[in-house]
């Protein structure tokens, strides 16, 4: 079977989260005999191409009218190489950009379609996928019924992929920019608040929920702690709410789903959706004035207090160490 | 401006889910159900909509959809009383996959003709975030998902949205699908003359089979397990011993 990843990238070149899906999508060609192919697009991203032929051949649609690809282009290119290389299996990886445009290739090519996929396993002879359901409360293995089959890989599950295999070259794909569709216009692109590392990349993630009063406080306190840690900060929704944090910081079953080194869980209660975004991080720790939260029977570490008094006594040991 | 707001009913978030004995569903019976909460957003932004879009004799209309069985009829009143103006059940035997509730909704799409589909990103049950794309992409709309604002301007609406990058802003003509991204609103609460009036207003049924829609699946459950945690917390006295333990037994610092 020819399985056909779509890989992202930005500036620096391939994300992160494209080499966490090649993990999956080498796992999958292992249990049914396939061969990878990678798709790059956009516009001079020869790097990106050149990057990816490390990892296997490379599909690469490099045109202007990719340039900010929203999803009506994206979409129709990632069909069109499937058609193409006659894939079994396309597969990218569970971002906003590979929900939104691998989710859309998903509806012109038949719908069979896993998300957040954490693993792939050969089961009687089927190839089946596990991925949470009902806010991480299950975990279900599922098979999907349809030619091609669609998966995007749920990155924190998953070590990025490092080059090596059956490295490849680099093809050109096609791409008449006039039959490309034009509906949806990209206007602009923000950035992100503050430079601290993703919260989907970051190997320590500091955390802040209901405990947290206002925005000044939470950079003062949870920015303030993960500056001296090096981490990048998360947020529970009930700030999100409450306006307080930006939604990109959201974790859990409707934000984001996270697996750092470390997660540190600072006046979060523990709700099974926000244990959807971070029960599968390698140590967790939690912070709370309330001994009977439910974090904490998801924590290797626990401390019960005050964040207001406990954050100010850890920036400033973690200050003194420094 | 004619809005088509497809909606799902979910178990109440608040409920622990348990597994029925085939270990391939879940245990209905007792659960509570409401209306997906992304689907609330989109009804709100829904009325919004069309309360700050009449002109002239268009009163503008909002129409919410359902799929599913008798039982869906509560989550629809609740979508009525909010202030929808009607309703739509296609009544289906089981819940469809998401490949199968796209093709009933562009069949819906093709009777009504709405200008505008505004839909949750995501179910909160299966969490599948397909829907709106596949729809989109069946129809050849274009697609805003994630959205946290919708203006309208000079025939074109304006979407912004939320993405791993942060905020993006892209546009296009209707009709379009747009999906609800958890800021776009904050939902109002029925009000009870608003509860009364509901229950006269029109739930229209539809047989899937009689919009021409046969099933094909396209998921498969093989075995649900439930969630345990793995983990034995250990209780530290202080912010500094904290720190040591992190550093010297995992190493994570």
């Amino acid at each position: 079977m020819r399985i056909l990843v779509v890989l992202e990238h930005d500036e620096r070149g391939l994300r992160l989260a494209s080499r966490c899906a090649l993990t999956l999508a080498r796992e999958a060609a292992a249990c049914s005999d396939g061969e990878l192919e990678l798709l790059v697009m956009g516009y001079e991203i020869g790097f990106v191409a050149q990057e990816a032929a490390a990892y296997a051949p490379v599909y690469c649609a490099d045109l202007p009218g990719l340039q900010h690809c929203t999803a009506d282009r994206a979409a129709k290119v990632i069909a069109d190489a499937a058609r193409d290389c006659g894939a079994g299996l396309v597969m990218g990886a569970s971002t906003s950009w590979g929900k939104d445009c691998v989710g859309r290739a998903g509806g012109l090519l038949g719908g069979a379609m896993a998300t957040d996929v954490t693993a792939c396993a050969m089961r009687d002879g089927i190839l089946a996928w596990r991925r949470a359901m009902f806010a991480g409360g299950v975990g279900a293995w599922i098979a999907l019924e349809g030619d091609p089959l669609i998966v995007t890989a749920l990155p924190s599950a998953f070590d990025p992929a490092e080059p090596g295999g059956e490295a490849g070259e680099v093809t050109q794909m096609e791409v008449e920019e006039a039959t490309l569709p034009n509906q949806i216009r990209f206007e602009s692109a923000g950035t992100k608040s503050g430079g601290r590392p993703d919260v989907t990349e970051a190997a320590i993630v500091v955390s802040g929920g209901r405990a947290i009063r206002n925005s000044d406080d939470y950079e003062r306190l949870i920015g303030g702690l993960a500056d001296q840690m090096g981490a990048g900060t998360g947020s529970s929704r009930a700030l999100v709410d409450a306006g307080i944090t930006p939604n990109e910081l959201q974790v859990g079953q409707t934000g984001k789903i996270v697996a750092p080194d470390l997660y540190l869980a600072i006046g979060i209660s523990g709700a099974v959706q926000h244990l959807a975004g971070m029960k599968n991080s390698k140590v967790v720790a939690a912070i709370n004035s309330d001994p009977e939260a439910p974090i904490f029977e998801f924590a290797d570490y626990g401390l019960v207090g005050d964040a207001y008094e406990i954050i100010p006594e850890l920036i400033a040991t973690l200050s003194d160490d420094g | 401006m004619k809005i088509l707001v497809p909606s799902k009913r979910v178990p109440d978030p608040d409920q622990r889910i348990r597994i029925a004995a085939s270990g391939h569903a879940i245990e209905k019976d007792d659960l509570p159900f409401v209306l997906n909460p992304f689907d609330a957003i989109s009804i709100e932004e829904a009325l919004r909509i069309r309360d700050e879009n009449r002109a002239g004799e268009d009163e503008g209309e909002v129409v919410v959809v359902g799929i599913g069985g008798a039982a869906y009829e509560k989550e629809l009143r609740t979508a009525m009383a909010m202030g929808a103006d009607r309703a739509l059940l296609v009544e289906c035997e089981t819940a469809p996959d998401p490949w199968n509730v796209a093709r009933i909704l562009q069949a819906v799409v093709e009777r009504e003709q709405p200008a505008l589909i505004l839909m949750g990103k995501q179910a909160v049950d299966d969490d599948s975030n397909q829907v709106g794309q596949f729809l989109a992409a069946l129809l050849d709309w274009p697609q805003a998902t994630f959205a946290s604002k919708i203006e309208f301007d000079a025939g074109r609406v304006r979407v912004t949205r939320e993405t791993d990058m942060g905020i993006e802003t892209v546009s296009m003509e209707l009709p379009a699908v747009i999906t609800a991204d958890l800021r776009l609103n904050e939902p109002r609460y029925a009000s009870l003359p608003a509860i009364m009036k509901a229950k006269r207003k029109p739930v229209d049924r539809i047989d899937c089979a009689d919009l021409g829609i046969a099933i094909e699946p396209r998921v498969r459950i093989l075995e649900m397990e439930p969630l345990v945690s793995k983990r034995t917390c250990v209780q530290v006295s202080s912010g500094t011993e904290l720190l040591a333990r992190l550093r010297d037994e995992v190493g994570v610092l």
